[in-house]
């Protein structure tokens, strides 16, 4: 850990979105944007994550592999609260939203989620139109406004490289697109209310590899704006797209390093075991 | 030709739904089950045949009973001739066959072949009964007069007759039937025309001034009830109504002085009506009904007949205890009991469905709510009528008479039985279905919707009004139908909260404000109660109990398929083209 985070004390809970700094140079080691300290998870009785320590850079591509079962999804609900709602599960250990403290219990869990965007493995668009989907997060927000909806609307396809498909249809049934548009739309529907932080739950799974790639490429683009977690099973897709990647096995975190230090020289033997697919 | 089972899964091909009575006949066909049946498959087979001997008996009960009450009920207004008859013990009748029968066997008669017939002679005010037995072997002779006429009329139910005088103040016609006959097809649009004007007056105007003069009434009431009479404008505004109270009284006078004249003049057209006995009765036009010579009838002519007896079923109000006329108070009485009944019960049971599914912490609590909710659905109806009638008619409804009607004590407003209060007990005998069935919607909403309106930024409250909430509307549309269904065809609590034999107004009317929910009302439910157990003249009603039932197994159907309607449209929003 290099750049070991600043760990506030949690008094000040105002939501505070920092000015962004221009993109860090190549070589220049980026900033931090979410640092873990300690997490550990339990589902009852159960440890899911144990102990892990990690800081996600900010404006990069930062993907979590492992075996199922190891955690992965625990954790990365954890960066927006999702898990919340999960009864009987249990958080020691901190993590910090450029530098403020997510669990602080003044803090407002919804304005998390509002900076901490998800994506999930299961393409889960509302029964609305596609138009209603994108709009959602700013409705829910109190935004009413018709041309400031509508711009955002158009922004968040294009960025999501939906608009061109869809621009025609916007008041279908987003249930009528087709698999990997149904995931794309999920993607403008997170970045529609400008997180900081975008996380994606095995977001390919289910898609056929010409969608995975369109997902892929899009991933390349939106990191020039957002701090990026993927979780995937799919290790070829961590190599490509990833700038660091993060080694879980049964709720530790094994190895965390640059994704082309950790494909090709592993410090670890469980890691080198797993990517060259001795087990898992 | 074998019957198409999926034998791995035991089902039956739902693509294509005649196998299922093919596997029925199949299975029971002998030839079929020696030459191919094994006894391994008939064995495997077994709970595929029962599946379908079920659904056998559930179809055929279905179409028994559908048959029964469509053969009985929808042949009941078709004009049928009028048969004079001469009996061996001198006796001379006119009437319809009503029912036949063999005779009883310890009727000694001429063994059990003898049969005999029940006909409706009608003239009740003159025979004093409507129906007689004649067994048939002492018929002498048997004949269609073609000028025999049927009356219907608005008191004593029908005529069979001749018709031998029509007396006007121009004169008097008599003698030649034919002549008289068109007489009296000339008079009875101008008798219409009165009896309309002379009910016009009776209903509207007369019924308007007695609800100006009640409102005056009232308004003194109030002004003594609170106490002190002895202010300037006390006195004053006491003297206005007074006032009015005495203009309006002197316009009912003059009112009623017309009247008088009016129901004089329509006295003076008349018709006298022969029995096949010689027996006379004199009566006003007016109070004919429906006139019509069936066995001259054409074929058109009887369609015309069975429309317009249809028409004044469905749209009239009852006469002659219900037993005779239309049911249109009780239709009206039914539906907006059961949309009332709907409005309020949706919200409730949904709100409840949201709160134990999404809100509430799942525990024992929880639990026991919800099986308390359950069993709900099991109490005896007439125990939530018992409970409507201690809770709201008598302590809601007494409690709102005491504070905000007070000058209309001792009488009832809202304290005694009403639609009203009909309804919300049928509210709260419907809740479970809809909690459950709201529950069961809500667990099937995927929880992927909810996660993702989360991390939309959504509170819980948005989510769920948002998106879980519009997703499990079609399933709080089927519990609405399962509702509806049963609150409609519920009449042992009504019997107790509201509903009456005879409701003098309707629920809704021209005076202000319109919807009076406090009234009593009808219900076609305990309409067919009342006229098929409670009227005296059981062989006669009998026909409009199941007219009543058919209409109400209509409106059932009716508010059913609105429902389903619109969910339907619902479920279409939450189909994918490919997921």
């Amino acid at each position: 850990m290099t750049d070991q985070p600043r760990l506030t004390t949690g008094q000040t809970v105002t939501i505070r979105r920092p000015a962004r700094p221009p993109a860090a140079a190549a070589g220049e080691p980026p900033e931090t944007a979410i640092a873990i300290d300690a997490l550990s998870v339990w589902y009852g009785k159960v440890l899911a994550i144990n102990q892990v320590t990690m800081s996600i850079p900010e404006r990069r591509v930062t993907a979590l592999i492992g075996p199922s079962g190891c955690g992965k999804s625990t954790l990365i609900r954890c960066l927006n609260r999702l898990n919340d709602l999960i009864e009987g599960l249990r958080i020691t250990g901190r993590i910090l939203l450029h530098g403020q403290e997510i669990f602080d219990p003044l803090l407002d869990v919804i304005e998390l989620r509002k900076r901490v965007g998800m994506v999930f493995q299961k393409s889960n668009p509302f029964p609305k139109s596609i138009y209603d989907n994108v709009a959602y997060g700013l409705r829910v927000n109190g935004e009413q406004r018709r041309v400031v909806l509508d711009r955002v609307v158009e922004d968040s396809l294009k960025r999501a490289a939906l608009w061109d498909e869809v621009k025609d249809r916007l008041r279908t049934n987003a249930l009528r697109l087709s698999g990997g548009q149904q995931q794309r739309l999920c993607i403008a529907r997170a970045i529609a209310i400008e997180p900081e932080v975008l996380l994606l739950d095995e977001p390919c799974s289910a898609l056929d590899p010409i969608a995975t790639a369109k997902i892929e490429e899009l991933l390349y683009v939106l990191k020039e704006r957002y701090t990026i977690v993927i979780v995937t099973h799919n290790m070829q897709q961590a190599a490509r797209v990833s700038d660091v990647t993060g080694f879980l096995l049964m709720g530790q975190l094994v190895e965390f390093d640059a994704t082309e230090k950790l494909f090709t020289t592993p410090r670890d033997p469980r890691t080198e075991a797993y990517i060259t697919g001795r087990f898992g | 030709m074998r019957p198409r089972l999926n034998l791995t899964s035991g089902r039956i091909d739902p693509e294509r739904p005649s196998t299922l009575l093919r596997t029925l006949i199949l299975s029971w066909s002998k030839d079929e089950r020696s030459r191919r049946v094994t006894p391994r498959r008939v064995v495997s087979q077994l709970p595929i045949q029962l599946t379908g001997c079920m659904l056998a008996i559930a179809l055929l009960m279905i179409v028994g009973l559908m048959g029964l009450i469509l053969c009985q009920g929808l042949g009941t207004f078709w004009p049928q001739p009028l048969w004079e008859l001469t009996t061996s013990d001198q006796g001379r009748y006119l009437g319809l066959v009503h029912r036949r029968e063999p005779i009883p066997a310890d009727d000694h008669a001429q063994g059990a072949r003898a049969q005999r017939t029940l006909y409706r002679i009608g003239n009740r005010d003159v025979y004093e009964t409507d129906f007689v037995w004649i067994n048939d072997q002492h018929i002498l002779t048997q004949s269609r007069p073609t000028e025999a006429v049927v009356v219907e009329r608005l008191e004593w139910g029908p005529w069979y007759g001749f018709i031998s005088d029509v007396k006007t103040p121009e004169g008097t016609v008599s003698g030649n039937r034919e002549q008289v006959w068109a007489a009296l097809l000339r008079q009875r649009p101008s008798a219409r025309q009165r009896t309309r004007v002379i009910r016009r007056i009776e209903r509207r105007i007369i019924g308007d001034l007695n609800d100006e003069v009640e409102q005056h009434r009232l308004a003194i009431r109030r002004l003594e009830l609170r106490g002190r009479l002895d202010t300037p404008t006390e006195q004053r505004q006491l003297q206005r109504h007074q006032h009015a109270i005495k203009v309006l009284e002197q316009r009912y006078a003059r009112i009623a002085d017309s009247l008088g004249q009016q129901r004089a003049q329509d006295q003076a057209y008349r018709v006298v009506l022969t029995s096949i006995d010689g027996r006379q009765k004199e009566l006003p036009i007016s109070a004919i009904v429906r006139i019509h010579q069936p066995n001259r009838l054409s074929w058109c002519g009887r369609v015309a007949v069975y429309a317009d007896r249809l028409r004044e079923f469905v749209f009239d109000p009852p006469r002659e205890a219900n037993t005779e006329g239309g049911v249109a108070p009780a239709v009206f009485g039914t539906v907006l009991m059961t949309l009332l009944m709907s409005v309020a019960v949706v919200p409730l049971g949904v709100l409840g469905a949201l709160c134990l599914h999404e809100y509430a912490k799942q525990g024992p609590l929880v639990s026991g709510v919800r099986i308390a909710v359950n069993n709900l659905a099991g109490v005896p109806s007439i125990v939530f009528g018992v409970f409507g009638l201690g809770f709201f008619c008598y302590l809601i409804g007494g409690t709102i008479d005491r504070f905000v009607f007070p000058e209309r004590l001792p009488t009832p407003t809202f304290g005694g039985g009403s639609i009203l209060w009909a309804s919300l007990t049928l509210a709260l005998m419907t809740v479970p279905v809809i909690i459950v069935a709201t529950e069961e919607a809500l667990a099937a909403v995927p929880n992927g919707l909810r996660e993702a309106s989360l991390a939309c930024g959504a509170s819980k409250f948005q989510t769920v009004w948002r998106v879980v909430l519009p997703a499990a509307i079609p399933g709080v549309l089927t519990g609405t139908i399962l509702a509806m269904a049963r609150g409609a065809g519920e009449v042992a609590p009504l019997m107790i909260t509201g509903v009456v034999k005879l409701a003098p107004t309707m629920p809704l009317d021209h005076l202000w404000p319109f919807i009076h929910l406090e009234r009593k009302f009808m219900h076609l439910g305990f309409h067919i109660y009342d006229v098929g157990y409670q009227s005296t003249n059981i062989e006669a009603s009998k026909a409009m109990v199941y007219m009543t039932t058919l209409l109400l197994l209509g409106i059932v159907v009716c508010l059913n398929v609105t429902a389903m309607r619109i969910r339907g449209q619902w479920r279409q929003r939450f189909h994918s083209a490919d997921v």
